[in-house]
């Protein structure tokens, strides 16, 4: 058989002639299929392998131009320096305190408004969801967000201007409104019958027969979170309110810049290993957690764009 | 739930008109639809506290800075008023117009959209066909796992993997060194960046842009298959005739997305990875905009720059919408 179906019946196979077979070319194709998929994940993974083979090796290899896959002149010596530096473990704590608070803050308005905007009955529900879509393609601007984050609403130097203005994603509020209009309406007419308010009816009924959305949504914001920098450069002066990304983008940028500082090529020598040793520590909780999490993250993206 | 006869209404834009299978439950609807909004309000006034907080943040966080664009009309001086001082017309637009710096960035971001559209809107188009042709369920997993990895990476991450795979020590250049040239320091030669950058994009975006693809695929009916191949029709002709078509809804709606964001080209990850000895190919509007906006703090002259920026992509987004469903009938609204 070529279609391969979850359950072939056997009608279907009766009635296939006996002469249906793969041809030559098809069955070339398939291998060929496979071994370029093979190279795709070898492509992607190779990154990965080469940072955990610098963070492992001697300066001396590295810009030798001696280590790809495995680590040469086994070296701890890199973790010791970085996991040593107060600066590092005071800008991991703020990334995971500014995820945390982030999360938190963009659920809260993105369940509220999903869900407001889920219900036929809300007046003005066209106009409430148009003024969120418009978003996605016409935005401020890089400097009238400067300008009213930093001056206007004073939140230079404040953990705020890093977790709120990014709260509501359109994307994913969009997700999770198509969500609550699938949800059994009769539910909530029963709710309402036994006397629930909305209130009740959102907070008892329909959150907690939500939870896997809701999970997908809190992953989405916090991976997004965990891996923001830009806001943090922009808004932030102080290097110890740095999330940890800013901590390595200045890393990378005080090491490879040419004409930074004298002996710029040594400092690329010894920033080589110091920064695989930083970008390792700070994938690892993404790499670590990335198993488990990621069929929530598939599932989320199919939430949004598989109505039936 | 709801699956198996789904329609791939794609990416959940526009999502103000309801597929028209949900018509069932239209008569409340028509109901409320004539109620005034004291009524509305009066009934349903639990359900408006929902909107309070999130509407203002759209109107403070989206609303309040478009409305800051004046500013690229009006000459702002830190310190004075935040909508600017005085009308100055289209001064600040004339200033970059006329200028010479701009037109290198200009063109240097069209071409960067150009080719990431060209290269990256495909490949997972490709890749999905590819992992759609497996039958060993456990290696598409594995594939799959492995492909949608680096998306999750922060793009400091990236740059900074980039960054030292093509340094003078890095992997690129033990390949050209084992095939007896002399290492290249990619990121100091403008001729490079390009290519860089978009290899970069092709490595982090390609495996995750499948899934969208691979919804779309399981979407098809089996029975076009069955039919197609009794009329005696090859692999090539069933991909060429049932699965591209099956899935042209979706290609669609995503490539306009593409195109509406094409002028915007990675922003970050081109801040990360450019310096200024490749700033002839690789500075873009957003970076230059950056530079000159918040760096040098000319204000209004880097306001008019976005508002430019920011209205060309609104533009192409119609265009490519419009043209969209003139043409194959599928559009995000």
């Amino acid at each position: 058989m070529v279609i391969e179906t979850p359950t072939p019946d056997l009608a279907a196979v009766r009635t296939e002639p006996s002469t249906i077979r793969e041809s030559t070319g098809y069955r070339t194709f398939r291998v060929a299929n496979v071994v370029v998929l093979l190279v795709v994940c070898a492509v992607t993974l190779y990154p990965f392998v080469n940072l955990v083979a610098k963070a492992f090796s001697s300066e001396g290899f590295i810009a030798a131009g001696e280590v790809n896959v495995l680590p040469r002149g086994f070296n701890l010596e890199t973790f010791k320096v970085v996991l040593g530096d107060s600066l590092f473990w005071t800008n991991y704590r703020n990334t995971v305190v500014y995820t945390v608070v982030g999360t938190v803050i963009s659920m809260a308005l993105t369940t509220t408004f999903a869900y407001a905007l889920s219900r036929r009955e809300l007046k003005g529900r066209t106009f409430f969801i148009g003024i969120a879509v418009f978003t996605m393609f016409f935005s401020g601007g890089l400097i009238p967000n400067y300008i009213l984050v930093a001056d206007l609403l004073g939140m230079r130097n404040s953990m705020w201007a890093i977790v709120v203005p990014t709260a509501i994603s359109v994307f994913n509020l969009l997700v999770m409104k198509s969500f609550f209009e699938n949800f059994p309406t009769e539910l909530e007419e029963a709710a309402a019958i036994d006397g629930l308010t909305t209130y009740g009816i959102f907070f008892r009924i329909v959150l907690p027969l939500s939870k896997a959305v809701l999970a997908t949504m809190t992953l989405f914001y916090a991976v997004s979170q965990w891996n923001s920098w830009f806001s943090a450069f922009l808004y932030l002066d102080q290097k110890e309110m740095f999330p940890v990304t800013v901590y390595l983008r200045n890393l990378i940028a005080a090491a490879t810049n040419p004409g930074v500082g004298s002996g710029a090529a040594e400092a690329v020598q010894i920033g080589a290993n110091i920064q695989s040793v930083t970008m390792l520590l700070t994938v690892l909780p993404i790499i670590c957690f990335y198993p488990f999490i990621q069929r929530y993250f598939v599932s989320g993206v199919m939430l949004g764009s598989v109505k039936g | 739930m709801a699956q198996g006869t789904g329609t791939v209404e794609a990416v959940p834009v526009g999502g103000g008109a309801p597929p028209p299978h949900r018509s069932g439950e239209s008569p409340p609807q028509v109901l409320h639809g004539r109620r005034s909004w004291r009524q509305a309000l009066r009934k349903d006034w639990r359900l408006y506290t929902f909107l309070v907080l999130p509407v203002l943040f759209f109107v403070i966080f989206k609303y309040l800075p478009m409305a800051g664009n004046i500013i690229a009309f009006r000459r702002f001086r830190p310190g004075s008023s935040v909508f600017g001082d005085e009308w100055v017309g289209f001064y600040y637009f004339e200033m970059f117009i006329q200028n010479q710096q701009f037109w290198t960035v200009f063109w240097n971001t069209v071409i960067l959209g150009l080719l990431t559209l060209a290269i990256c809107f495909p490949l997972p188009i490709v890749l999905a066909l590819m992992l759609n042709e497996l039958r060993s369920r456990r290696f598409k997993k594995i594939v799959q796992t492995i492909s949608y990895l680096p998306h999750f990476m922060s793009i400091v991450i990236v740059a900074g993997l980039v960054l030292q795979i093509t340094s003078v020590p890095g992997t690129v250049n033990q390949i050209v060194t084992a095939f007896g040239g002399d290492a290249v320091a990619f990121m100091q030669q403008p001729d490079w960046f390009r290519t860089i950058y978009v290899s970069s994009e092709v490595w982090q975006t390609v495996g995750w842009g499948t899934i969208l693809y691979l919804a779309a695929l399981t979407t098809i009916d089996d029975q076009l298959y069955e039919a197609s191949r009794i009329d005696g029709a090859n692999r090539w002709q069933q991909t060429w005739h049932i699965t591209l078509p099956g899935i042209r809804p979706t290609m669609m709606v995503l490539l306009i997305l593409n195109i509406g964001s094409f002028m915007a080209v990675g922003f970050e990850k081109v801040l990360l990875l450019q310096n200024p000895l490749i700033y002839s190919t690789g500075d873009v509007i957003s970076t230059y905009l950056y530079r000159v906006g918040i760096q040098s703090a000319q204000f209004s002259y880097g306001t008019a720059i976005g508002l430019f920026e920011a209205l060309i992509g609104l533009v192409l987004v119609l265009t490519a919408n419009f043209a969209s469903r003139r043409l194959v009938g599928a559009s995000l609204w």
